[in-house]
């Protein structure tokens, strides 16, 4: 069985918490005890009816004004499949919250009100799911009971939002006639949506191919840290450990060193302490090289024939996540995976308007959920691909050096 | 399917062993709070192999209420031996005597909540600058919101508004002096991923956790088991049942299960039929009010 992790978008209103709730619903998810809770808290409701977006707001406040403040993380199983939800809150802070949980999602489902087509917050939503490269799009076009489940509104927003998809470079997108409140197309099909030959959701999210979505081919490693146990059976042995990033990597490989660019080959690879010939992304693994070289945590360990780039100056898009403002020529951290390095924010060069995609000048300081282009340069060299070619190996965050806050999500260019 | 291809276990692993490491690497002080339940022996499982073959580069700290089970700490003691970690055990008996604490009352005291008392004295003891914990995100709507790095102030404090943007496989460890991060590396697992992994690396865990003879009375539907800690009146009825346990937490607050499920493979048969949650069905303090755990988190529990 794999795994897929996805995250939901919508504005406010778009029913996201009902279709959550919907899923785990149908699919038998939710347990007794959970939803005779849900019962208690929904029995003043005058239709009789349970909400089931009351599932997913775990916080007090939330409860208290009916919205959702933060990333919650949700998950159910299938015979066929384990899914982890991130679920997103769609309001006002979007950009933070939605990068948060987007960050590790291999597919977004973005919400379409059906009676409202595609919006701002629809253009806006995938804007950012094109900037991340979320492998795979749904369009779920949802309250369809509200628009007597008409086929013409339904082809009418596929229209639209495929100009959007095209616009964006957004290529596997699939859309999905809904209605979250009723159950239409969610687990089972809809009896009513007769003219939709599709799935229904669920069946989707089982089905969606996504072992394609690691990447095999460019071996990357960063070292975590390194493991000396110095005692007198292993009182040689250096390990490297860390996560492979991407590709695989054997026994006998050439390796380089990064940044220091030393060549050497592997000797042994580890998994949890068991000897194995090759390893690959995403496995947590411990290396050990032939010759003796300093490395530290932080460093890359790449195959000779297969180098990332190596350099003090990223040109980089920023999605700036902190209440204070970021002031161009401030220093902050630069956390590349284990690698941290001090930075500055050399320049800014333009801000990138998350509703058209139109490049705007930036006027003083970049506040919170804005997103800029943006050069910068550390204080020693980070190993890195470009977040397009290879975006686990393009990502970053940057840190308050004061508050010691995470204020940037960094996509390297 | 490509012969390169993690299952859905050996993802979670790699993930939390990812985890494992990074604390190793970016705190001074680490601790692993360890209180011999399931959750945590997955974690000192994953722990070992995370930094093989060196040895767990942390202590193993339990915060005993002094209301376990017997079978409990003597699994505790031997796992702890066993990995060659240190133990550090701090009672919270110790606190309430020292900060003349007002112990619970009723009938089954729980002292789950005065945990935190002498989690934090334990903190500021060892100067822990991060905590490794087994909670996990599907066991409770607070839980579900909380990062996998979760940084509290000097107080312990967990405030849910404020939490830092996590992003990636990135964790941003960075405090002030005097705050600590809780770290939750088993935050994606649930409670059925705990067994079947249990079950696939053939990790050992306490008797308790399969079907035995036990003597309980039954509160509210609930089995408790007979302990000196239970108060008992005229009108209970202790009778002996065939029980397990799907959490082990205290004596007091925790219910057993009726089953006689004995080994794993009939235990994971039993969680995949049940229809009652894992905390619904066997914690008792969860209920006091809707946001309790919330409400414990924001005071420095776990």
């Amino acid at each position: 069985m794999d795994l897929l992790r996805f995250i939901t978008a919508g504005s406010v209103d778009d029913g996201k918490s009902t279709l959550i709730g919907r899923l785990l619903y149908d699919s038998k998810n939710i347990l007794i005890d959970q939803l005779e809770a849900l019962e208690k808290s929904t029995k003043n409701r005058t239709d009789g009816s349970v909400d089931l977006a009351l599932l997913t707001d775990g916080l007090r406040a939330e409860r208290e004004q009916g919205i959702t403040i933060d990333v919650a993380y949700r998950y159910f199983t299938t015979p066929k499949r384990k899914f982890i939800i991130a679920d997103a809150p769609g309001h006002v802070q979007y950009t933070r919250n939605m990068i948060t949980g987007a960050s590790n999602a291999n597919l977004i489902i973005i919400l379409v009100d059906a009676r409202q087509g595609v919006v701002e917050q629809t253009r806006r939503h995938s804007i950012i799911a094109s900037l991340l490269k979320i492998k795979h799009v749904v369009v779920a076009i949802n309250k369809m009971d509200l628009v007597e489940y008409s086929q013409d509104v339904y082809n009418n927003i596929v229209i639209d939002y495929a100009d959007v998809a095209q616009q964006l470079g957004l290529k596997d997108v699939t859309y999905i006639p809904i209605s979250a409140l009723n159950g239409d197309n969610i687990v089972d099909k809809s009896e009513t949506i007769t003219w939709y030959d599709g799935k229904p959701l669920l069946e989707f999210l089982e089905a969606v191919e996504i072992d394609n979505d690691i990447n095999l081919t460019d071996p990357r490693f960063q070292v975590q840290l390194v493991i000396r146990p110095q005692t007198e059976e292993l009182h040689d042995y250096r390990g490297y450990a860390g996560q492979v990033t991407s590709g695989i990597y054997k026994v006998g490989d050439k390796v380089t060193v990064l940044p220091a660019g030393i060549e050497t080959t592997i000797s042994t690879l580890e998994v949890g302490g068991k000897s194995v010939d090759e390893v690959f992304a995403p496995q947590s693994v411990t290396i050990q090289l032939a010759d003796d070289i300093d490395i530290s945590r932080g460093d890359s360990i790449v195959k000779s024939d297969n180098q990332p780039q190596v350099s003090n100056e990223l040109e980089v898009i920023l999605c700036w996540m902190d209440d204070k403002p970021l002031i161009p020529g401030n220093k902050y951290y630069l956390q590349h995976g284990s690698r941290l390095v001090r930075s500055v924010v050399k320049q800014v060069e333009y801000k990138l308007d998350v509703n058209s995609l139109q490049q705007q000048p930036v006027e003083g300081n970049v506040k919170l959920n804005e997103v800029v282009k943006a050069v910068i340069k550390t204080a020693s060299p980070v190993v890195f691909d470009s977040y397009g070619k290879l975006s686990e190996n393009g990502n970053a965050v940057l840190i308050d050096e004061t508050s010691n806050s995470t204020v940037a999500a960094v996509l390297i260019q | 399917m490509s012969q390169y291809h993690l299952n859905y276990l050996e993802q979670l692993e790699a993930e939390s062993i990812q985890i494992f490491r990074e604390v190793a690497a970016q705190f001074e002080k680490p601790a692993l709070l360890f209180s011999g339940g399931k959750d945590s022996i997955v974690m000192v499982h994953l722990a070992k192999k995370a930094f093989a073959p060196g040895k767990i580069p942390f202590p193993l700290v339990h915060i005993d209420t002094g209301h376990n089970f017997p079978e409990a700490l003597e699994f505790r003691d031997w796992l702890a031996s066993q990995v060659g970690a240190t133990l550090v055990v701090r009672k919270v008996e110790d606190t309430i005597k020292q900060r003349s604490l007002t112990e619970p009352k009723g009938k089954f005291p729980s002292r789950n909540w005065l945990q935190t008392y002498t989690l934090l004295d334990t903190i500021e003891e060892f100067a822990f600058d991060a905590c490794i914990g087994g909670a996990r995100r599907d066991e409770e709507k607070a839980r579900a919101k909380e990062r996998i790095f979760s940084v509290r102030d000097e107080f312990g404090q967990w405030n849910p508004k404020l939490q830092r943007p996590e992003l990636w496989n990135i964790y941003n460890g960075r405090i002030h002096k005097g705050e600590n991060v809780r770290v939750f590396p088993i935050s994606n697992w649930t409670e059925l991923d705990i067994w079947n992994y249990i079950r696939s690396e053939k990790i050992d865990l306490p008797s308790i956790y399969f079907a035995h003879d036990r003597e309980v009375i039954e509160h509210e539907g609930q089995l408790v088991a007979m302990s000196e800690h239970v108060q008992t009146t005229a009108e209970d009825k202790i009778i002996t049942k065939r029980v397990r346990y799907r959490t082990v937490g205290d004596m007091t607050c925790t219910a057993a299960v009726e089953s006689t499920a004995s080994n794993l493979d009939e235990v994971i048969e039993e969680i995949i039929a049940t229809r009652i949650s894992e905390r619904g069905e066997t914690r008792i303090d969860d209920k006091v009010t809707e946001a309790a755990m919330e409400d414990r988190k924001k005071n420095g529990y776990f």
